[in-house]
């Protein structure tokens, strides 16, 4: 699961190609850093070895040596050392690297292999590809007709088995389809400690269900979907919603909580269809919880804001700006900005500004919530330590606001700008909010929204691009999957225009021209451009912060540092 | 008959003549190059297997039990239905067009297309003394020459247009125009001047009026009433073909050529400015035929060797000028539209040469073999006139 | 391989000319001119419908009267002109009998504006669901009317012999055999 020291490397063979690699490293792995597949159906490389579904099966030699001499055997042909073949095929998931070892994957016996173990897979199989969820990311459909016999000799009655069984509230299983990989099981062990599913039965009557009196609910749940390799377990949210092959895949952040899952957004013609994990060994692996799958329905949400309001009433973006605009200026020195730890680093950077070229102090709201010890953290803000990075923020926030409050109440703050945050969420009272004016920028409406003044639309971080700091500061960016609303502009473009109508300088008003002034200004990001952010993220230097105390417990990657 | 015309004063007569002939003309040959558009759609679809325009049709026109259906089936009324488009549909004038040239180059074409026929002889009659009287508007002796100069006068309208409508293909398709109608302009004068060598024999009133050719091949005899189409065969064919290219017919639309000038000359035209030319074509075409006939076909006389004079004896009409006259004008008619037909048959037979292939055809081959034609007919006619 | 050259033959005098030539094209479009037409005259006449002819697509029904698409998408995902647009979903409710289906579609339109009549969707089709008709006319006056939707296209499509009866077989297989041992 982990990879070892890379100073301990092995040299094997495989088809003839020499290659080096780490000890303890099995043979499919080895195999694919050569570009050569083995099909597998059981394994995952971050779960433990099963070898129940005989897929990857090679021919494996050993480098022959005499056995009274413990010389090396050589081969008068070829002048070199003999190899000495098996001569039954071995499970190339469960054979890892040793000094010597060879191996075969495209032999005859391998090829035959295959097809044997395609045609039992196949012989029960429903076929019932046009109703299933899978098709189009189905390994059966795949290694079916990469090696698959390609014709059946089945002529018997197929099994039957129970079809369309809700495991839990998310997963759907249809037991014909199912493999017997026990993928599922694994995972449900292994990662998300919650040991529900089994087999039961034997032969091929085996069939996958949840302990009795149990079901299928966590909040990793849906990974069993994305790890099942054909369409027995299937999403319920994605059922029968899009295939797969129409699908723009799109790298995003899951926005849930500091642990910043990488995560890919699947859309079709601006609409969202699912969220997955996107493998990154160093934050999650592939995996993600339930809860930040569900988060693209926010796009569509009925509250979404798609247009500015001025006094209450509609208006251009423009006129919007200037109102608010005018609010800032004429409120000289008593201007509060409420800056938020989901907005992305480009963006905390422009409120900063904005908050320097109106005198005015800076908060955001903190979010806590409670850790699950795998990759959901306490510190329900994606982007805390951007705002420490930016220099948003000097220290930890709150929950609440109360300075602001206190602020408010003294009269010292008439006019409070919220980027993206609820003020009445965040603890100001009706009464408090009332008695400033308030410029709201955000993306749905609530309390505030309806408080305030000037209501600037914003985007969702599916509908934009930009970039996240995460619990291990560790710069991870997201791009645009989907258009947002018509009429909408950037989240960056507005701020940037905002801060020039309150007499700031002019900025970039998108990531990529205005990734030059942050990498400029802020030391943590020097020679740090959007485009250079690389697609597993960018670690950065976390002394500047190591005497904050930070909230956050352990998670699957990540170790809280020692308490000083 | 007599009783209405006869008291008139004699030149008061002429005048009234002349007023008919002059609407006879206007009533037929403009008509009939209107109708060779819609001949040439139908003649076209035959030829291709197709039924052609057969569908438009006046409202009332349809209860008109079998002769509405015939004439819808014939595609008269497409006709009209063309006419009213092309004049109501919007005239578009390009911005990039010299405006004042571009709007005159239709009306050039039409000029000289409809002045030749004034000099062009359509039919005759027998006077009182029996003598053929020529139906023409103008009965002047220059007569082929006053054609030939004025048709040729029709390039103008190319040439200008072309240059008017400031763009590539128009411009390259009046070019080509005046280069083709030059290579061609000698060999249709050199083809014609055997058969005026011919009838202006030595000691006879020198003219080049058609009635006058038409009068010779209609005198009495083997030779007499030979059509000169038996007797010059040579001369005919390089009439024909200088024809067909002074006309733009194909196979020499070099001109116009979709294929390589998108339209050529007219390509920027559009709407009642583009009919104008077409009309100016047509009205060339059936100048071009009626010459050919007159020249090579015998006029309005029926028959080779059967002049019109004998048929009217026949026939025992010499009391009924009116009626023989008509009687001419449809014969000269039906050669005329014959030939008309035989331009669109053609069209349909043989394809467009290359520009290089119209060069030469014209320099190398029609050229000398005009020239020698000549010599031949001088030295013929000569020899005749020696023994 | 031998090269062969080929000579052409020197044209002779009278092919020079070009005239006899030109005599024998006029003579063969004469014979052209006087044969029956070819044309159809399309609304009175109608052309003889080949078999295999690929018109208007449309969806069919089994003989029982029961929707056959179960909106697997392959015609949309194999359709050129992308005329295809599938809303897929569950077999309704009130469809107790076909729930064993699962998938139909919710809504089904092909624009026929797009369409180019490929056959592609009926070839790719699983289920054999979509076909292409004999109908080769289709008209109207808007673009929105020129989308068939599910309930056009069945209309357009009717039902049609049914040689599997794929799903009806399941639900034989599922209720004999369904409980193991």
């Amino acid at each position: 699961m982990t990879q070892p020291a890379q100073t301990d490397l092995i040299t094997v063979t495989i088809d003839g190609r020499e290659i080096a690699v780490p000890k303890g490293t099995n043979m499919i792995e080895a195999a694919r850093l050569l570009g050569i597949d083995i099909p597998h159906y059981c394994y995952h490389p971050k779960l433990s070895v099963a070898g129940n579904c005989r897929m990857c099966l090679v021919e494996m030699g050993m480098l022959a040596f005499d056995p009274a001499t413990k010389q090396p055997v050589m081969d008068p042909a070829s002048g070199k050392q003999k190899v000495n073949w098996m001569p039954k095929p071995v499970i190339a998931c469960f054979t890892n690297a040793a000094p010597g070892l060879h191996i075969r994957t495209n032999t005859p016996l391998v090829r035959e292999c295959r097809e044997g173990v395609m045609e039992f897979l196949l012989i029960n199989h429903p076929l019932d590809c046009p109703i299933c969820d899978q098709a189009g990311e189905c390994k059966l459909q795949e290694q079916a007709t990469a090696y698959g016999r390609g014709y059946s000799r089945f002529i018997e009655q197929k099994n039957v088995k129970p079809k369309r069984t809700l495991l839990g509230p998310r997963v759907m299983l249809d037991d014909e389809r199912c493999v017997l990989c026990s993928r599922c099981i694994r995972f449900s062990k292994e990662v998300a400690k919650d040991d529900v599913l089994g087999f039961v039965d034997r032969g091929s009557y085996s069939t996958l269900t949840c302990y009795p009196g149990r079901r299928l609910e966590n909040n990793y749940s849906l990974n069993t979907v994305d790890i099942c390799p054909v369409g027995a377990l299937t999403s319920v949210d994605f059922r029968f919603k899009m295939r797969v092959w129409f699908l723009k895949q799109t790298p995003s952040i899951d926005t849930e909580s500091s642990v910043g899952v990488n995560t890919t957004v699947w859309s079709r013609e601006g609409v969202i269809y699912r969220i997955t994990p996107r493998r990154n060994d160093a934050v999650n692996d592939t995996w993600m919880p339930d809860s930040g799958r569900e988060l693209y329905k926010q796009v569509r949400a009925e509250n979404r804001l798609t247009a500015a309001l001025a006094a209450g009433q509609s208006a251009t973006l423009d006129a919007a700006l200037a109102a608010a605009a005018e609010l800032l200026k004429s409120a000289a020195s008593a201007v509060a900005v409420v800056g938020s730890g989901r907005s992305s680093v480009d963006e905390q950077f422009l409120t900063r500004k904005l908050a320097a070229a109106l005198k005015a102090p800076a908060w955001i709201v903190g979010r806590a919530g409670e850790g699950d010890g795998i990759l959901l953290s306490t510190d329900r803000n994606p982007n805390t330590r951007g705002a420490l990075v930016t220099g948003l923020i000097k220290a930890l926030p709150g929950p609440q606001l109360g300075e602001l409050a206190a602020a408010i109440d003294a009269g010292k703050v008439t006019t409070v700008l919220a980027v993206n945050e609820d003020l009445a969420a965040a603890g100001l009272t009706a009464a408090q909010l009332a008695k400033v004016r308030v410029i709201y920028l955000g993306t749905h409406a609530n309390a505030t929204s309806a408080a305030a003044q000037v209501v600037l639309p914003a985007l969702t971080v599916f509908e934009k691009s930009g970039a996240f700091i995460n619990q291990q500061f560790r710069l991870q960016k997201f791009v645009t999957a989907v258009p947002g609303p018509a009429g909408v502009s950037d989240d960056l473009a507005t701020l940037a225009r905002l801060l020039v109508a309150v007499g700031g300088p002019k900025l970039g008003e998108t990531a990529t021209t205005l990734w030059p002034a942050l990498a400029a200004e802020i030391p943590a990001l020097a020679s740090v451009s959007f485009a250079g952010i690389p697609d597993e993220g960018l670690p950065l230097d976390s002394k500047p912060w190591a005497g904050l105390r930070f909230g956050e417990g352990a998670s699957l990657h990540f170790q809280p540092a020692a308490a000083t | 008959m007599c009783d209405l015309i006869c008291h008139i004063p004699p030149a008061v007569q002429d005048l009234l003549l002349s007023i008919l002939k002059g609407f006879a003309v206007i009533l037929v040959i403009f008509p009939i190059a209107g109708a060779s558009s819609m001949a040439e759609r139908k003649v076209s679809a035959w030829i291709q297997g197709r039924y052609g325009p057969n569908r438009a049709i006046v409202p009332w026109f349809a209860y008109v039990p079998f002769v509405g259906r015939f004439l819808q089936r014939l595609g008269v009324f497409n006709l009209m239905a063309d006419g009213g488009k092309l004049l109501f549909k919007e005239d578009p004038l390009p911005g990039h067009v010299k405006k004042f040239y571009f709007m005159l180059a239709p009306l050039v074409g039409l000029v000289p297309a409809f002045t030749t026929v004034t000099v062009v002889p359509f039919g005759a009659y027998l006077d009182r003394a029996g003598q053929v009287v020529p139906l023409m508007l103008a009965n002047v002796d220059v007569g082929i020459l006053a054609i030939f100069a004025v048709a040729s006068l029709g390039i103008y309208s190319m040439i200008l247009a072309g240059w008017a409508s400031n763009s590539k293909y128009p411009f390259l398709g009046s070019v080509r125009a005046s280069a083709q109608l030059v290579s061609y302009e000698l060999s249709l004068t050199l083809s014609v001047l055997p058969v005026f060598l011919w009838v202006n024999a030595p000691g006879t009133d020198a003219t080049l009026s058609l009635a006058r050719v038409v009068e010779f091949q209609s005198q009495p005899g083997l030779m007499g009433g030979m059509w000169f189409i038996f007797l010059m065969p040579v001369s005919a064919l390089i009439f024909l073909v200088a024809l067909f290219a002074e006309t733009n017919r194909l196979p020499f639309d070099m001109i116009e050529s979709e294929a390589d000038l998108v339209g050529g000359f007219h390509t920027e035209y559009g709407s009642f400015k583009w009919s104008l030319f077409f009309v100016a074509e047509y009205s060339h075409m059936v100048v071009g035929s009626a010459v050919f006939v007159l020249l090579f076909f015998g006029g309005w006389n029926p028959l080779p060797w059967l002049p019109l004079a004998t048929l009217t004896g026949w026939l025992h009409l010499q009391d009924w000028p009116v009626v023989v006259g008509a009687l001419s004008v449809v014969i000269f008619l039906v050669k005329v539209l014959a030939m008309i037909f035989f331009f669109m048959w053609v069209r349909w037979t043989v394809p467009r040469f290359r520009y290089d292939q119209v060069m030469k055809i014209g320099w190398q081959k029609l050229l000398p073999l005009a020239i020698g034609n000549l010599l031949f007919y001088l030295l013929v006619i000569g020899a005749i006139h020696a023994f | 391989m031998a090269v062969i050259t080929l000579h052409r033959k020197p044209l002779t005098f009278a092919e020079r000319t070009y005239l006899p030539q030109v005599a024998a094209g006029l003579w063969t479009t004469f014979k052209h001119l006087l044969r029956p037409k070819e044309t159809l005259e399309y609304p009175e006449q109608r052309p003889a419908i080949p078999p295999g002819y690929r018109g208007v697509p449309a969806l069919v029904k089994d003989p029982h009267g029961r929707e056959k698409c179960v909106s697997c998408q392959l015609c949309e995902f194999v359709c050129p002109p992308k005329a295809i647009r599938i809303t897929p979903g569950a077999v309704p409710a009130d469809q107790p009998e076909r729930t064993h289906v699962e998938k139909a579609p919710q809504e089904f339109e092909i624009d026929m504006l797009r369409c180019i009549y490929c056959g592609l969707c009926q070839e790719v089709c699983p289920e054999e669901a979509i076909f292409l008709q004999n109908q080769y006319s289709m008209t109207g006056y808007s673009r929105a009317e020129m989308v068939n939707n599910k309930e056009k296209l069945y209309a357009l499509g009717g039902t049609r012999p049914d040689a599997h009866y794929k799903w009806d077989k399941k639900k034989a297989a599922e209720s004999a055999g369904g409980a193991h041992h």
